[in-house]
C-alpha cells in the first residue's frame, strides 16, 4: 500500500521519532536546552498536563472521554482553599473535597453507565456544572488565595528531592499507579476489553457498568491531584484556567501519544511520550523567544503532521470504520 | 400718559422679575436639572468577566453611584468568551440602554457593535483596554506610560553593576494592554545601555503558563535582575517559578494590577517587589463623572471622543499602609448601597 508498510510504524513510534528529532535539533542548536536543570524544568512544566492525561487516558482506553477534568481540577483546589480560609480544619476540608470529587466522578460514571448518556455530553455538562456551581455557590471571586497561616504547610512548589521538584515525582507516581492498574489488575484488563469491544466484554462477564463508574472516579481523582499541585505551587487557584486551552492540550497529548479515541489501545507510556513532545516544543520555543502566534502555528503544524503520517501509515481497520472515531 | 393696560404689563414684568430673582436666590436649579437628566437612565457594564477583582471593583464603585442618583445599573458576564460578549452586547444594544461600559478583550472584536450602539443613540464608554475604535470615552490606563513606570521600577533593581537583564512575561500578542505595556517598557530600556530584555515569553494571561515559561526563562538567564509580569493575575505563577528556583529576593518581580488587597499582601510578603496599580476606585470615579457628564451633555452619541487616563504611580512595600488597598471583601460586606 505504501513504502512504509514493511516496517510497522505505530503512531506511538511516529511521536517518539518526532520528539527525539526535535530534542536532538534543540540540543544541538539551542544553547542551554540540553542541561540537566532545563530538562528537569521541561518535565516539571508538563507534569500537570501529564497527570490529567493519565486520567483521561484511562477513560479513553475504556472508550469514553472526560471533558470535566479541568473544571474538577480548578474547583476542587479552589474550594479546598475556600474551606481553609473559612476556618474549616485542614483534614475536614480534605475529606469534604475528596468526597465531592469522588461523588462528581461517580455521578458522571453513573449517567454514562446506567442512563446511557454519551460520555462526551455527560462530562461536558458535568464540567460546566462543577465550574458553574463552584464559582457561583462555593466561592466569592475567581481566584482563591491560600492564607498566610497555611502557606508554610501547603507551599509545595519549593519541595525538591535531589534537585528534582515535587511535581515530577507526583507525575511519576501517578503514572506508576495507573500503569499498575492497567497492566496488573483485572480491572485494568477489563478497561481494555471494554474499549476494544464493549458488547463482547459484557458477554464474557465483565461488570461493564460499575467499571465505567470506576474509570470516571479515577479520572476525577487524578484531576484533583493535578489541582492540588497547581494550587500548591501557585499558592492560589485561579478558576480562569477552565477557559484556557488546557482541556484540549490534555486530549491532544493522549491522542497524539497514541491512545486512539476509539478505545482499547495504548497505555501510560503513550501519555508520557505525548506530554514530553509538547514539553520539548514549548521549552524550545520559549528559549527561542518566538511570538505566541508563531508558537501556536508551529505546534499545530507538528500535530497535523503527526496525524497525517499516522493515518497514512495506519489505515483504519474495519472495526473503527464501523464504529467511527469521536 | 400711562394707559391702564401698559401699567398692568409693567407690573407683571416687575413681579416676575422679583419672583424669579428670589427663586434664583433660594433654590439651586442644579440638583433638579441633574435629577431630570439622570433619573431612570440605564447603564450597563460588561467587563471581560464578572468574577475577577477589576470587574468586581467597577461593579461596586460604579453601581453604587449609579444607584445613588436613581439610575438603573446592570451588568453582563461573558466569562472571558469574546463570542458570548458579542452576543450579550448585541442583546444589550437592542434593549436600548443609555450608556454601555465595555472592557475590550482585544483591539477589534467589538468595534462594529460600538458603531451600531452609537447609531442607536447609546453612549459607549471603553474601560481599561482600548480598542481600535474611539468612542465617547476611554477610561483606564495609558498602558504605554504604565509600561514606562514598570521599567522605571525595574531600574531600581537593575542599576549599573547588575546584569541589567530584564525578563518580560507578556500577556497576549493581540491585546492592547499587552502591546502598549511592551512599547512603554522598550521606551525606557532603549534609553539605558546597560538594560537588555533577556527573554519575553507570553503567558496568555494564564498563571500556570506564566510559571512554566518563567521556569524555562530562569534556566537560560539565572542572572536576571528583574522580571516584569504584565498582570498581577499571572504574577502568582511567575513568583512561584522564582521561588522554586530559589531566586526570591535576587530577582525582582514587578507587575501591574487593580490595587486590590491581594496586591498589598503580595507586596508585604515579598511575592512582588513593585506594582503599578491601575487604582480601581479612582478609575471608577472617573467613569462616574463621565457618565454624569454624558447624560447631561445633550451631545448626540458618536460625536465626541475623549480619553481619560488614570494617574498612576509605582508602589512598593514602603508606600503601603493598612487600608491602602481597596478590598473586595470589605466591599462585599457593605451590601446596602
Amino acid at each position: 500500500m505504501n513504502a512504509f508498510s514493511s516496517i510497522k510504524f505505530t503512531q506511538e513510534k511516529v511521536v517518539v521519532l518526532v520528539a527525539i528529532t526535535t530534542f536532538v535539533i534543540f540540543s544541538i542548536f539551542l544553547t542551554g536546552f540540553f542541561s540537566t536543570s532545563n530538562l528537569i524544568g521541561l518535565v516539571r512544566n508538563v507534569s500537570v498536563l501529564g497527570i490529567l492525561g493519565v486520567g483521561m487516558g484511562i477513560v479513553i482506553i475504556g472508550r469514553g472521554v472526560d471533558l470535566s477534568v479541568v473544571s474538577i481540577l480548578a474547583i476542587s483546589a479552589a474550594y479546598f482553599i475556600e474551606l481553609l480560609n473559612a476556618g474549616v480544619p485542614m483534614w475536614s476540608s480534605f475529606v469534604i473535597v475528596l468526597g465531592l470529587v469522588l461523588l462528581v466522578g461517580a455521578i458522571s460514571g453513573f449517567l454514562i453507565a446506567y442512563a446511557e448518556v454519551p460520555p462526551i455530553f455527560t462530562t461536558l455538562a458535568m464540567g460546566l456544572f462543577v465550574y458553574g456551581f463552584g464559582r457561583s455557590q462555593l466561592m466569592g471571586q475567581d481566584v482563591a488565595y491560600i492564607s498566610d497561616e497555611y502557606i508554610s504547610v501547603l507551599d509545595l512548589g519549593t519541595i525538591k528531592f535531589a534537585g528534582v521538584p515535587m511535581e515530577v515525582f507526583v507525575f511519576a507516581g501517578v503514572c506508576f499507579v495507573a500503569m499498575l492498574f492497567l497492566r496488573y489488575t483485572k480491572y485494568g484488563r477489563y478497561t481494555y476489553f471494554m474499549g476494544d469491544n464493549n458488547l463482547a466484554a459484557r458477554n464474557i462477564g465483565v461488570p461493564v457498568r460499575p467499571m465505567i463508574i470506576l474509570q470516571y472516579i479515577l479520572s476525577a481523582l487524578f484531576s484533583a491531584v493535578a489541582g492540588a499541585i497547581v494550587a500548591g505551587t501557585l499558592l492560589s487557584m485561579n478558576t480562569r484556567i477552565v477557559n484556557s486551552t488546557l482541556l484540549y492540550d490534555v486530549i491532544l497529548i493522549v491522542v497524539l501519544g497514541g491512545i486512539g479515541l476509539s478505545g482499547g489501545k495504548g497505555g501510560i507510556r503513550n501519555v508520557i511520550f505525548g506530554a514530553l513532545l509538547i514539553g520539548i516544543l514549548l521549552n524550545g520555543m520559549t528559549i527561542l523567544d518566538l511570538e505566541d502566534t508563531h508558537q501556536n502555528l508551529i505546534k499545530a503544524l507538528i500535530l497535523l503532521g503527526v496525524i497525517i503520517i499516522d493515518t497514512s501509515i495506519n489505515q483504519r481497520d474495519e472495526q473503527t470504520e464501523k464504529q467511527g472515531d469521536i | 400718559m400711562f394707559s391702564y393696560k401698559k401699567l398692568l404689563r409693567l407690573l407683571a414684568v416687575v413681579t416676575t422679575l422679583i419672583f424669579s430673582s428670589t427663586t434664583f436666590a433660594q433654590v439651586d436649579p442644579g440638583p433638579e436639572l441633574a435629577r431630570k437628566a439622570l433619573e431612570g437612565k440605564r447603564v450597563v457594564l460588561m467587563p471581560m468577566a464578572m468574577g475577577f477583582d477589576l470587574a468586581q471593583g467597577w461593579n461596586y464603585y460604579i453601581g453604587k453611584e449609579v444607584n445613588s442618583w436613581g439610575g438603573i445599573f446592570e451588568t453582563r458576564d461573558p466569562n472571558w468568551s469574546v463570542e458570548a460578549g458579542a452576543q450579550a452586547l448585541t442583546d444589550v444594544i437592542a434593549s436600548k440602554p443609555d450608556i454601555i461600559i465595555v472592557h475590550n478583550p482585544d483591539l477589534r472584536s467589538y468595534v462594529k457593535l460600538y458603531k451600531r450602539a452609537q447609531k442607536a443613540g447609546i453612549y459607549v464608554i471603553q474601560i481599561d483596554n482600548r480598542s481600535a475604535y474611539n468612542t465617547e470615552a476611554f477610561i483606564g490606563s495609558n498602558w504605554e506610560t504604565l509600561g514606562e513606570l514598570e521599567a522605571t521600577a525595574a531600574l531600581n533593581f537593575c542599576g549599573e553593576g547588575t546584569s541589567g537583564k530584564i525578563g518580560l512575561i507578556q500577556g497576549e500578542q493581540v491585546n492592547a494592554s499587552s502591546i502598549d505595556q511592551y512599547n512603554g517598557i522598550m521606551n525606557i530600556v532603549s534609553k539605558h545601555d546597560h538594560l537588555t530584555i533577556a527573554s519575553k515569553p507570553y503567558s496568555g494571561w494564564d498563571a500556570t503558563k506564566a510559571q512554566a515559561v518563567t521556569t524555562t526563562m530562569l534556566q537560560q538567564h539565572p542572572d536576571m535582575c528583574a522580571i516584569i509580569d504584565f498582570w498581577d493575575g499571572t504574577a502568582t505563577g511567575t513568583a512561584a517559578a522564582i521561588r522554586a528556583a530559589g531566586k526570591t529576593g535576587e530577582i525582582a518581580l514587578i507587575t501591574t494590577g487593580g490595587g486590590e488587597e491581594v496586591d498589598c499582601k503580595m507586596l508585604n510578603d515579598g511575592t512582588i517587589d513593585a506594582i503599578v496599580s491601575t487604582e480601581i476606585p479612582k478609575q471608577s470615579a472617573a467613569v462616574n463623572a463621565v457618565i454624569k457628564f454624558l447624560l447631561q451633555s445633550g451631545v448626540p452619541a458618536g460625536e465626541m471622543v475623549t480619553f481619560n487616563y488614570t494617574d498612576e504611580t509605582i508602589t512598593t512595600k514602603d508606600d503601603i499602609y493598612p487600608g491602602y488597598c481597596w478590598s473586595l471583601q470589605r466591599n462585599a460586606a457593605k451590601t446596602t448601597w
